[in-house]
């Protein structure tokens, strides 16, 4: 019926990515760097940034609070986002990037939760690493910390129970990752639009470069976030039940 | 299946993970033999500047590593901080299960 439009998509889609590699052989990192957001996009982003921060603020002072045998937990979710954003692994393009490391939180505490601890390791790399940058944290916290957990937390709700839940785990944690590419793309092309197609054309341009970089990423992500979450069914399974997620189940 | 028949049997399957996340990163160095899988600041550059060729950055980074060898020992601090706590966290929980048998 469709099968030849559809191969000549595929074939017009690979010579785009082909293209793509050619002419950035080296993508642009998945943080957005410091001044290159415009300064009305840079405050837009903060703004949007803002209640997240707020709300997740409020959510972590709520959980120490009420359940205080939490919090070594809470470490644990930080420091793993902590050591995924610091391994920029090579990928298939010939170029490097990092995972996120956000969807455990997002699946263990929710997204919220999330918005706080992923923007800390953002402002600690912006500050100490110069990755990133401090007038685009709002940009990088919203597609990093705020949009790629709570794409963890609906993949995780939606899907719970009804696979096996090591691939909810995967799935939830790989799209958080390639998420949080798509809305750095996103970002961009609003910021810098093409002169004459416009934001799509833009957001295609970005967003080819990282879909392939990043896929065997998330790939990546979403396996070390299966088997983190694993070794925690086996360690902590009184915490998984705290939080109302009982293992294996 | 119950927890804990999928921690008895998954010590293969726990293997079979930590080399596909192995094999992901090192399939590539394999693919592309010339390349030096470089940091990417400048690329990102690039591409702004052929959107919009006139575009100058307004905030520089307040500081930044001197060079990629305090960067790289940045970033393996970052690491190994992290890794520290992940294992503090699994080593007490141990503890803490062998205590209670």
């Amino acid at each position: 019926m469709f099968g030849k439009r559809a191969r000549s998509i595929g074939l017009a889609l690979i010579v785009f990515l082909l293209g793509a590699q050619v002419v950035w052989a080296k993508p642009p990192q998945m943080h957005i760097m410091e001044g290159f957001l415009p300064v009305e996009w840079a405050l837009l982003w903060f703004a949007l940034a803002l209640p997240f921060w707020a709300l997740g603020l409020r959510r972590i002072t709520v959980l120490t609070r009420e359940k205080p045998e939490l919090r070594l937990m809470l470490g644990l979710v930080a420091a793993f986002v902590f050591v995924l954003s610091a391994l920029k692994l090579p990928s298939v393009t010939g170029s490097s990037s990092h995972p996120t490391g956000t969807g455990l939180g997002a699946i263990l505490f929710g997204p919220l939760v999330m918005s706080v601890l992923g923007s800390i390791v953002l402002l600690f790399q912006a500050l100490l690493i110069a990755h990133g940058g401090l007038t685009t944290l709002g940009a990088n916290a919203f597609s990093m910390a705020i949009v790629g957990p709570f794409v963890a937390y609906g993949i995780w709700k939606l899907l719970k129970g009804r696979l096996p839940t090591a691939l909810t785990v995967f799935l939830a944690a790989a799209c958080a990752d390639l998420f949080t590419y798509v809305v750095t793309s996103a970002q961009l092309a609003l910021a810098f639009p093409d002169s004459s197609g416009g934001f799509v054309a833009s957001f295609v341009k970005f967003g080819g470069i990282f879909a392939v970089t990043q896929i065997p990423l998330a790939i990546s992500e979403g396996i070390l976030t299966v088997l983190v979450f694993k070794a925690l069914q086996t360690s902590a399974s009184a915490e998984l039940k705290t939080l109302g997620l009982t293992p294996g189940a | 299946m119950n927890p804990q028949s999928m921690s008895k049997n998954s010590l293969p399957a726990t293997l079979l993970l930590v080399v596909a996340v192995v094999a992901l990163a090192a399939i590539p160095l394999l693919l592309n033999p010339g390349s030096e899988f470089g940091g990417a600041d400048a690329a990102a550059e690039e591409a702004i500047t052929e959107v919009r060729p006139e575009y100058e950055p307004w905030f520089e980074p307040l500081w930044a590593p001197p060079g990629s060898e305090t960067e790289s020992l940045l970033f393996a601090l970052q690491a190994g901080l992290g890794c520290g706590v992940i294992g503090y966290f699994f080593g007490l929980k141990r503890g803490e299960r062998k205590n209670k048998s």
